[in-house]
């Protein structure tokens, strides 16, 4: 370096190239920390196809598809995912019926109506709603809300299982309301004010606003709510492990006891487990359908949610 | 007229608009607040305990001063509760007395021998632990563990004051156990501060360097987009999948040693990154970049104007975004049960590669057993564990609140 004996060559300068240096390990190693998120999705990726490739070698992959009966452990065995398919869509469904209405009601309410005070205080109380671990939620399904189901399908004359997939769905339905409330509540908010001013101008009272301004603009933003909401009661675990039960029954009679596919992989994989079983394995061909049905949904909805975001940006 | 019937119309579904919107919030608060009153009221039978305190010769005929470790407390301690019933002579009575007693009412006394071995030919007055039916019978609950003539044994013993009530320390400071009366979240506790400690040792660092390379330093290209989309959708992946990740790659393929804080801590930290580095990057993002631009402009490299004036603003930012993560890691379940952290362990874990269990965990494994005085202390489980977790997210909106700062 040549610098003039008036002016230290240290204050512009490195001294030494020792910061180049570090300054390029430092940039390596947070690039390598970036990879750390990449390299779990294929972690998990390549373990749950290599182990289902390994099942499929035992069972063929159109009759675990497209069969109708699952008993891992009966002799013969037999691995078809209808069942276990039907009995998620049937809880899905109904905690999407819970969950639809009224989180999509309070978030037009809090975006529209409330006032500051009243956000401050629904705001968290939803928030502490979305904290409480689904493992305690599964306790008071199977503790509470299911003898309750019971006991009123008892008094109406209904026959209700114990483990009834209205119970579990009913309480997965509680625990998505705060993720469709915020989600719409935020996507409310990011509709421009001047489409409102416009609808007030033209006479029309605020619920008419909302029902035939706001939402038509926010659609694509809350479907994919409601999107992310389906993937999440599909993924969900403690809940059904807990309050919706075993049996493998093909049935859309939300008063029977359904089972879903993640209470099968979390049944088939606690306790002692062989790698050579077909029973095992089945464990993460039902985590490899789970793995891609979630992913693409999450997919679908998270590129509609940023789509929504650049249109009105 | 029929004008002034229509805005009288139109005003009236704009009424029952608003009512519904306040009614969704009025169901969800109400669905909240009997959940929490629910298992609260569940949950009162574990924060009290019953015990009988009685005089126990240690007779040396019966606990010898060579080997007292082989004593028969339990036959000691049952002495000294006929001795309270004189009356009661025959086989059969003196054993349903003897039930009314837990299967650790001795521990106490052995612990107090063994501990000071003169004691052994003294009389010693030792709190006595009672089974779980006698403790529900006293505090009033129906059961239908007691025979009526224990329960009226019961209430002789309340009425002469050998039973007293006191808070129930051997909750907080037992490990798991097959007796209800006995069992306790000290083991599930420890597991769960060893656990979370591996996550966020693991977690933070490597999502704060992670959103720093995305936010800062990342050219714009399609690897880092892959990498962005790539986050927001691992942010969304079932927990359980996270769970067959440890199980194919940490447990089968690199051997870390199964029903560890360790596995558990690792799982969970990928589990919880996507939300750390999401979290830091808007923290990042929200810092105006004229600080930096003030900091290059004053001859700062731009990795000292990230790590001097950019990062530290966005601490705040990051801390809270990192409490919200560790508190979803300690309410998680499903992920850890396929690695094993699920056993019945008795023994209080004592480092990071011991077998140990989580409170979430823990109150999965209770309610699934039938005996009444378990369900309490499930429910018990699940109020300490809520109150940790609202203390952490009480604590992550004080952050917010008192650093926060409007550009």
């Amino acid at each position: 370096m040549t610098m003039t004996a008036a002016r230290p060559a240290s204050s512009f300068a490195p001294k030494d190239m020792t910061r180049i240096y570090t300054e390029r390990v430092v940039l390596v190693l947070l690039a390598v920390a970036s990879a750390v998120a990449v390299l779990t999705t294929i972690g998990i990726v390549l373990s749950v196809v290599y182990e289902s490739l390994l099942f499929f070698r035992e069972v063929p992959f159109w009759q675990f598809l497209f069969g109708t009966e699952w008993a891992p452990t009966g002799n013969p065995p037999a691995f078809g995912i209808v069942p276990m398919i039907g009995g998620t869509l049937l809880i899905t469904l109904i905690a999407i019926l819970v969950a639809g209405p009224l989180g999509l009601l309070s978030a037009i309410y809090l975006a529209e109506y409330a006032t500051p005070k009243l956000r401050a205080i629904a705001k968290p109380l939803l928030e502490l709603l979305a904290g409480i671990p689904t493992v305690v939620l599964g306790f008071f399904a199977a503790l509470t809300v299911a003898p309750l189901v019971r006991a009123a399908g008892t008094a109406l004359g209904l026959d209700v299982a114990s483990e009834s997939a209205l119970a579990a769905g009913l309480v997965m339905g509680m625990m998505i309301v705060p993720l469709i409330s915020s989600l719409s509540d935020d996507i409310i908010n990011a509709v421009p004010q001047s489409l409102r001013d416009g609808s007030y101008a033209m006479g029309a009272t605020k619920s008419e606003t909302v029902k035939k301004v706001v939402l038509p603009a926010a659609l694509p933003g809350i479907v994919s709510a409601f999107i992310l909401a389906i993937s999440r009661a599909i993924g969900e675990t403690m809940i059904v492990v807990m309050a919706a039960g075993l049996a493998a029954n093909l049935s859309f009679n939300p008063l029977d006891a359904v089972t879903t596919v993640t209470v099968q992989i979390a049944t088939l994989l606690v306790g002692d487990q062989e790698f050579d079983s077909a029973k095992t394995l089945s464990a993460f061909a039902l985590g490899l359908v789970l793995f891609c049905v979630t992913l693409a949904l999450n997919y679908v909805a998270l590129r509609t949610v940023r789509k929504y975001r650049e249109h009105y940006e | 007229m029929s004008n002034n019937a229509l805005v009288k119309k139109r005003y009236a579904a704009e009424r029952r608009f608003k009512a519904y919107g306040l009614a969704a919030i009025g169901v969800t608060t109400a669905f909240l607040l009997f959940l929490i009153l629910d298992i609260a009221i569940k949950a009162m039978p574990t924060f009290f305990v019953h015990e009988a305190t009685l005089t126990v010769n240690v007779d040396p005929a019966l606990i010898d001063a060579a080997n007292p470790v082989a004593g028969d407390y339990l036959g000691l301690t049952k002495k000294a509760l006929a001795a309270q019933f004189p009356d009661v002579t025959s086989r059969g009575d003196r054993k349903a007395l003897n039930g009314i007693l837990s299967a650790g009412a001795a521990d106490g006394l052995q612990q107090r021998v063994l501990a000071d071995p003169s004691l052994i030919g003294k009389d010693v007055t030792v709190p006595v632990a009672l089974n779980s039916g006698a403790d529900l019978y006293l505090k009033g609950y129906a059961t239908a563990q007691l025979s009526d003539r224990q329960k009226a044994w019961l209430d002789a013993l309340l009425e002469k004051g050998v039973i007293s009530k006191g808070f129930a320390w051997n909750f907080l400071l037992n490990g798991d156990s097959r007796e209800p009366e006995l069992a306790g979240i000290k083991g599930a506790l420890i597991g769960s501060v060893l656990t979370i400690i591996v996550t966020l040792a693991l977690a933070l660092p490597l999502g704060v360097a992670a959103a720093l390379y995305l936010e800062e330093f990342a050219p714009k290209n399609w690897l880092t987009d892959v990498i962005e989309i790539n986050i927001n959708n691992l942010a969304a992946v079932p927990s359980i999948i996270f769970g067959l990740l440890g199980l194919a790659v940490f447990l089968n393929i690199f051997g870390v040693p199964r029903s560890t804080p360790l596995v558990g801590g690792l799982v969970l930290a990928l589990l919880v990154l996507p939300t750390i580095i999401i979290a830091s990057r808007a923290a990042l993002k929200s810092v105006p970049p004229s600080i930096k631009e003030a900091a290059l402009g004053v001859g700062a490299s731009h990795q000292q104007a990230v790590f001097h004036h950019v990062l530290p603003l966005a601490i705040p930012g990051i801390l809270t975004g990192t409490i919200l993560g560790v508190a979803r890691a300690l309410g998680e379940t499903a992920p850890l049960l396929m690695i094993g952290m699920i056993a019945f362990i008795v023994d209080v874990p004592k480092g990071f590669t011991d077998a140990a269990t989580v409170l979430p965990v823990q109150v999965f494994l209770w309610s699934d057993l039938p005996e009444q005085a378990f369900q309490s202390r499930t429910a018990a489980t699940i109020i300490l564990l809520l109150l940790v977790l609202f203390a952490f997210n009480a604590l992550a909106i004080y952050l917010r609140k008192r650093f926060e700062r409007r550009w």
